[in-house]
C-alpha cells in the first residue's frame, strides 16, 4: 500500500452504500489547500457524489492539470489511480487513458487557468470529440497557484486584490462547451453543496462529454468586493434554473410534483435525472434555447446555475470510432499481433 | 562528343516531372519492372513542399551489384518539365541521355554536344490516340514508359503483368494502360534504336520486397501490439500514421466491426502525445507519429514520461531543420532534440533503423522497450527511409513470440500480499513496478505526477527522494543499454587503426563505400549503432581505433557529441563526416571524404616514419 489515507476511525453506525463502503472510504490525503478555498468544497461534494452513486473507488480514474484544483485530486478517492499531469493538458491524457480502458469512470479535475488559458483548445477539442468523461473546471477566475494574476474567466471589469480591473473579456466556458457539442453541461457554484451534488452525480453517470463548470472562490486572492468570483458576489447574482436530483435503477419513485415543472431523462446506464423547474422558460434539452437563455442573463451580470444541458442520446468517442467492447488495455498477443502467415501475405503484396 | 554511356544493369535514370501530372504511378511501374527482372534498383522521390505545379524528381539507380544507395549522377535524364530544363540537363554525365518529348521545338543551344539526345513526340502521340483532356495527360506517362522499354530493354511481359496485378479490380483500366504503354513503344521501336544502357533478367533480387519505411513501421506497431495512435500531419510522417489505419482495418477488425484499436488526429501534437501518455498509463501499448517540429511540441510531456515513468513510443521521420527547414528533405538532425527532450536532466531511448525491414523490427520492439523501462522510446527514421520505396529482406515474424508487458503487478499478485511501491527499486535493476488503474480494490492504487516524489508515489520535496529517484533512472537506463539493439561491426580485410560509425540511411552508401576504399587500399573497420543508450560496445570499438570517423547526415555531429558526452570519450579521435544539404548522402561523397583524410593521414605518417 503506497497511500496513506486519513486515519480510519471506526464509526460502525456510519452509513454504508450499496458496497458496504462510507462515506470515509471515498476521502483521500489531507487537503494543503488555504483554509476556506472553494476547492475543497468540491472535493466533498465529489466524495459525495461518489459514494451516493456506489461508484467502486478503483474503478475510477481521476486526472487533473496544474494548479490548486488540480491538486485536489490527490485530496479525494484515496483508491483510485490519479494522474496530476501538464499544465493545460488534463484533456488529452484523459483522452487517451479513456481510449485505452472504456471500462473506467473518467474524472478530470482542471482550473480555469489550466482549462481558459494554456488548456482552452484541449478542453475544446476533447468536448468536440466527445470523451465519456466528467470534467470539472473548478472557476475563481485567477491562477491560485501563481498568485493571484487573473485569468481568462475573469470577467471584463472584475477587480484584482490590488484594485486593478481586468480589460480583456472573459471566456464563458459553458458558452463554449455548449458550442462544442458538449452533451451534459452545468454550472454550479462551491458554495451550494445541496445543488452541486446531484449535478456531480448526472455528470458522472452521464455517457459522453460532461461538463461542470464550477464558480469556486479563491480565498486568498480573489475573494474581495469588486471580484466578480468571491462568494458574495456569486450569491447575490445566482440565478439557479432548475434543480436536479439522480435516480438511480434501484431507487423507488416517490415524490409528486406539479405537472409541467418536471422534466425526467432517462441515462445511457439506467439512472433517471429528474429536473425540477425552477424558471419556467427554461427547457434543459432545448439546446439553442439554453444558449439564448444564456446569453441573454448573462449581460444582465446572473450567474445562472443548474443543469443547462442535457442531451439523452448522447454518444461517446468509443461508439463514434467504433471500438470493440473489450477494453484495449486488456488485448493479449492473440489479440493484437496478426502472425507469420498473415505477414508472409504482405510480403507477397509487396514483391 | 565522349562515346555513349553503355553498361549492362548499372546506371541512374532521373525523371523530371511537374507535380500533380500523375507522373508517380508510371515511374514506380518503370522501377518495379526493374525488380520483376530481377535487378536492384534504388528509387527516390525528389518533391518539394507543394501539391501541383511544382516540380518533382523520380531518381531510379538500377544496380545488379544491389548498391541501394544513391550515387550520384544522371545517365539517362527523362525530361518532362520545362521549368527545370536547364538544371536536369545539366546534370547528366559527359556520354549520357537525355530523353525528352519533342512535340515542340526546342533551340540548339538547350542541349549539350556530350550526350545522346532522344526526342520521341510524346503529346502528339497522345493527342492524336485520345480526346479526354486528364487522359491525354496520364497515358502520356505509361507511353514514355513504353518508350523507355524498347530503349533499355524491359521485359513488356513483366509490364503487362505489373499492370494486371495493378489493376486487378478495375480490369478496364488493364487493357487501356496496356495500349498507352504500347504507343510509347511502338513508337520508339519504329524510330529509334536501343542505347548502350541495357537490362537483362537477372537473379540479384531474390524474395526481396519494396517497401517504405513509414509503412513498414506502421505494421511493425500492428505487431507490436499498439493499439492507441493520437497524431497531426507532418511531412514526411504523415504516411506512418496512414499506414498504420490501413494495417489495422486489415487486420485489427472484428468480424462485427468492431475495432481492436483506436486512432485519434488530434489537433496538434501536444494533444497527440498527451493521448499517447494518458493511454500508456492506462495500460494500453500507443504511440505517436511525427517529425522535427512536433518533438519541439511535445517536450514538455516526454519530460512528463520521463520523470513519472509512463511508456510511450515516438516514431520521429526527421526531415531538414531547423524550424520548418527543408521540410521534404532527409536529414538526421533531431538525434540531440530526441536524446535530451524536455527540461531539467533527461534521457531517452532511441531507435536507429537502417532501412525499412529495421523499421518493421524495430517498430514492433519498442512497444517491448517502453513497457519494459515504463519511457519515451523513440524510433528515428528520416525521410529517406521513411517515404521512399527500399528494396530488403522480407518482413520476419516468430509466432512464438508474446508481448512483453513489463514489470506490471496483477490482481492476482496485489491479492498475494506483493508488496507495492511504485517507484521502489526491488530489482536492482531501476526498473519499478506499476499496476494499470482499476486492477485492484484495495491495493496498488497510486498516483501519478511529474513533481518530485518519495519511492510510494507520495509527493516529497525532500532532496533524498527526489535524489534517489534520479540516480534510478539512470540505473534505469544503464539497464536499458543492455537491452536496446546492439551495434553490428564489419572488420576490415586488414587488420586497421581505422575505424567509421555510422547509422540509419547512411548505411548502403557506407557499404558501397567501404567496398571502394578497400579496393583503393583503404581498410575500415565499420560499426553501424542501432540505438541510445550506447552498448558497451560502441566505446570498446572507439577504443580499439586511433581515428573514428563518424558519418552523419547534420551539420552538428550530433551523434558524435552524444558519443563524446555519454562515453567520456577524447573528441580529437572522433572526426566528422557530415553530409547535410537534404540529398540523402552517397557512396561517392563518402570514399571522397574518407578515402582522402587516409589518403592525407597516410601520407603524414610516411614522412614521420
Ligand atoms: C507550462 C507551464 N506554465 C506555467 C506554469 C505555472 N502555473 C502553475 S499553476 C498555474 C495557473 C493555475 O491556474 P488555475 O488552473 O486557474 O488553477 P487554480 O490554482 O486557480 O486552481 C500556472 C500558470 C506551469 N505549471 N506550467
Ligand atoms: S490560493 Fe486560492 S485557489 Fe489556491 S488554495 Fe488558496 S484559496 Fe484555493
Ligand atoms: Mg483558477
Amino acid at each position: 500500500m503506497t497511500y496513506i489515507l486519513k486515519p480510519k476511525l471506526h464509526h460502525p453506525e456510519l452509513p454504508t452504500n450499496a458496497l458496504g463502503l462510507t462515506r470515509r472510504d471515498y476521502e483521500g490525503r489531507i487537503s494543503t489547500l488555504c483554509a476556506g478555498c472553494g476547492h475543497d468544497s468540491i472535493s466533498a461534494a465529489i466524495v459525495q457524489a461518489c459514494f451516493e452513486l456506489d461508484i467502486a473507488p478503483h474503478r475510477l480514474a481521476k486526472m487533473s492539470g496544474i494548479g490548486c484544483s488540480s491538486k485536489t485530486p490527490d485530496y479525494f478517492l484515496g483508491q483510485s489511480h490519479g494522474f496530476n499531469s501538464v499544465h493545460g493538458r488534463m484533456p488529452s491524457v484523459l483522452t487517451g487513458a479513456n481510449l485505452a480502458n472504456r471500462d473506467l469512470i473518467y474524472l478530470g479535475v482542471s482550473g480555469d487557468g489550466d482549462s481558459a488559458s494554456i488548456g482552452l483548445g484541449q478542453f475544446a477539442h476533447s468536448i468536440r470529440r466527445g470523451v465519456n468523461m466528467c470534467y470539472i473546471v473548478e472557476n475563481n477566475g485567477v491562477y491560485g497557484l501563481t498568485k493571484g494574476q487573473f485569468s481568462a474567466t475573469s470577467d471584463k471589469g472584475s477587480k484584482s486584490k490590488r484594485g486593478v480591473e481586468n480589460t480583456e473579456s472573459g471566456i464563458d466556458l459553458v458558452a463554449l462547451a455548449l458550442q462544442l457539442g458538449a452533451t451534459y453541461v452545468g454550472r454550479s457554484f462551491s458554495g451550494d453543496k445541496a445543488q452541486l451534488v446531484p449535478l456531480i452525480k448526472g455528470a458522472l453517470s452521464h455517457h459522453g462529454p460532461a461538463v461542470l463548470d464550477i464558480v469556486s472562490p479563491c480565498v486568498a486572492f480573489n475573494n474581495h468586493a469588486g471580484s466578480t468570483k468571491s462568494f458574495d458576489y456569486v450569491r447575490a447574482h445566482n440565478e439557479a434554473v432548475n434543480r436536479l436530483d439522480v435516480i438511480l435503477g434501484r431507487t423507488p419513485i416517490t415524490a409528486d410534483y406539479e405537472p409541467g415543472t418536471v422534466t425526467e431523462v432517462t441515462q445511457h446506464d439506467g439512472s433517471k435525472l429528474r429536473l425540477r423547474k425552477l424558471d419556467d422558460g427554461y427547457d434543459a434539452t432545448d439546446l439553442v434555447g439554453a444558449m439564448h437563455y444564456l446569453q441573454m442573463h448573462h449581460a444582465k451580470g446572473e450567474v445562472v446555475t443548474g443543469l443547462l444541458y442535457v442531451d439523452p442520446d448522447a454518444t461517446d468517442l468509443h461508439d463514434r470510432l467504433g471500438t470493440t467492447d473489450v477494453a484495449l488495455n486488456r488485448l493479449g498477443t492473440r489479440e493484437l499481433s496478426p502472425g507469420a502467415a498473415a505477414l508472409a501475405k504482405i510480403n507477397a503484396g509487396l514483391r | 562528343m565522349p562515346e555513349p554511356l553503355s553498361a549492362i544493369n548499372d546506371f541512374v535514370v532521373k525523371f523530371a516531372n511537374v507535380n500533380g501530372s500523375g507522373s508517380a504511378s508510371a515511374n514506380g511501374l518503370f522501377a518495379k519492372a526493374i525488380i520483376r527482372m530481377g535487378v536492384p534498383v534504388s528509387a527516390r522521390n525528389i518533391f518539394p513542399s507543394n501539391i501541383q505545379g511544382l516540380p518533382t524528381w523520380y531518381e531510379v539507380r538500377v544496380t545488379e551489384a544491389g548498391h541501394l544507395g544513391r550515387r550520384g549522377g544522371v545517365d539517362i535524364a527523362v525530361a518532362l518539365n520545362p521549368q527545370t530544363w536547364d538544371d536536369d540537363v545539366a546534370e547528366i554525365v559527359p556520354g549520357g541521355y537525355l530523353f525528352y518529348d519533342n512535340t515542340r521545338p526546342m533551340p540548339a543551344s538547350k542541349f549539350r554536344d556530350d550526350i545522346t539526345v532522344i526526342g520521341v513526340p510524346l503529346t502528339t502521340i497522345c493527342n492524336e490516340a485520345y480526346k479526354i483532356p486528364r487522359e491525354r495527360q496520364l497515358f502520356k506517362n505509361i507511353a514514355y514508359v513504353g518508350a523507355l522499354s524498347w530503349l533499355i530493354g524491359i521485359d513488356t511481359d513483366v509490364v503487362e503483368k505489373l499492370l494486371a496485378e495493378e489493376f486487378a479490380s478495375k480490369a478496364k483500366l488493364i487493357g487501356a494502360n496496356i495500349q498507352a504503354f504500347n504507343l510509347g513503344r511502338n513508337w520508339a521501336k519504329e524510330n529509334l534504336k536501343p542505347i548502350g544502357l541495357q537490362l537483362r533478367h537477372a537473379d540479384a533480387v531474390g524474395d526481396r520486397i519494396f517497401v517504405e519505411g513509414n509503412n513498414a513501421a506502421a505494421l511493425g506497431a500492428v505487431y507490436g501490439g499498439a493499439t492507441v495512435c493520437a497524431w497531426y500531419p507532418i511531412t514526411p510522417s504523415t504516411s506512418l500514421a496512414e499506414g498504420f489505419m490501413a494495417h489495422c482495418e486489415a487486420l485489427r477488425t472484428n468480424e462485427d466491426g468492431s475495432k481492436r484499436y483506436a486512432i485519434v488526429q488530434a489537433e496538434d501534437e501536444i494533444a497527440s502525445i498527451g493521448i499517447v501518455v494518458g493511454a500508456g498509463w492506462n495500460g494500453a501499448r500507443a504511440f505517436t507519429c511525427t517529425s522535427g517540429p512536433g518533438i519541439s511540441l511535445m517536450n514538455e510531456f516526454i519530460g512528463l514520461s520521463y520523470f513519472a515513468e509512463i511508456p510511450a513510443v515516438i516514431f520521429d521521420v526527421q526531415r531538414g531543420g531547423p524550424s520548418t527547414g527543408m521540410p521534404t528533405r532527409t536529414q538526421q538532425s533531431d538525434l540531440l532534440l530526441a536524446a535530451y527532450a524536455s527540461h531539467g536532466d533527461t534521457k531517452h531511448i532511441m531507435l536507429l533503423p537502417a532501412d525499412p525491414g529495421e523499421c518493421f523490427e524495430m517498430g514492433a520492439t519498442a512497444f517491448d522497450l517502453a513497457d519494459r523501462f515504463q519511457t519515451t522510446v523513440f524510433v528515428m527514421l528520416d525521410l529517406d527511409i521513411g517515404m521512399q520505396e527500399w528494396l530488403v529482406e522480407p518482413f520476419k515474424w516468430d509466432d512464438a513470440r508474446e508481448i512483453d508487458r513489463g514489470k506490471v503487478m496483477t490482481f492476482e499478485d496485489l491479492e498475494a500480499g506483493k508488496d507495492f511501491g511504485r517507484y521502489m527499486d526491488v530489482d536492482h535493476d531501476g526498473v519499478p513496478y506499476r499496476t494499470y488503474p482499476g486492477t485492484h480494490p484495495t491495493r496498488g492504487a497510486y498516483f501519478t505526477r511529474g513533481t518530485s516524489r518519495n519511492r510510494a508515489a507520495g509527493y516529497s520535496e525532500k532532496g533524498v527522494d527526489y535524489q534517489y529517484n534520479m540516480e534510478r533512472l539512470l540505473a534505469k537506463f544503464a539497464t536499458a543499454a543492455r537491452a536496446v539493439p546492439a551495434p553490428v561491426t564489419r572488420a576490415a580485410k586488414k587488420k586497421t587503426k581505422a575505424g567509421v560509425i555510422y547509422f540509419g540511411s547512411t548505411t548502403p552508401a557506407m557499404h558501397e563505400a567501404l567496398e571502394a576504399l578497400e579496393a583503393q587500399g583503404h581498410h575500415v573497420d565499420a560499426m553501424r549503432v542501432r540505438a541510445f543508450p550506447f552498448p558497451q560496445e560502441v566505446y570498446d570499438f572507439i577504443h580499439a581505433h586511433e581515428e573514428v570517423f563518424v558519418v552523419e547526415q547534420n551539420r552538428d555531429a550530433q551523434l558524435r557529441t552524444l558519443i563524446v558526452t555519454e562515453g567520456g570519450i577524447n573528441p580529437a579521435v572522433l572526426t566528422p563526416i557530415l553530409h547535410y544539404d537534404g540529398a540523402p548522402i552517397t557512396a561517392r561523397f563518402l570514399i571522397d571524404s574518407i578515402g582522402s583524410r587516409m589518403s592525407a593521414a597516410n601520407a603524414i605518417r610516411e614522412i614521420a616514419e
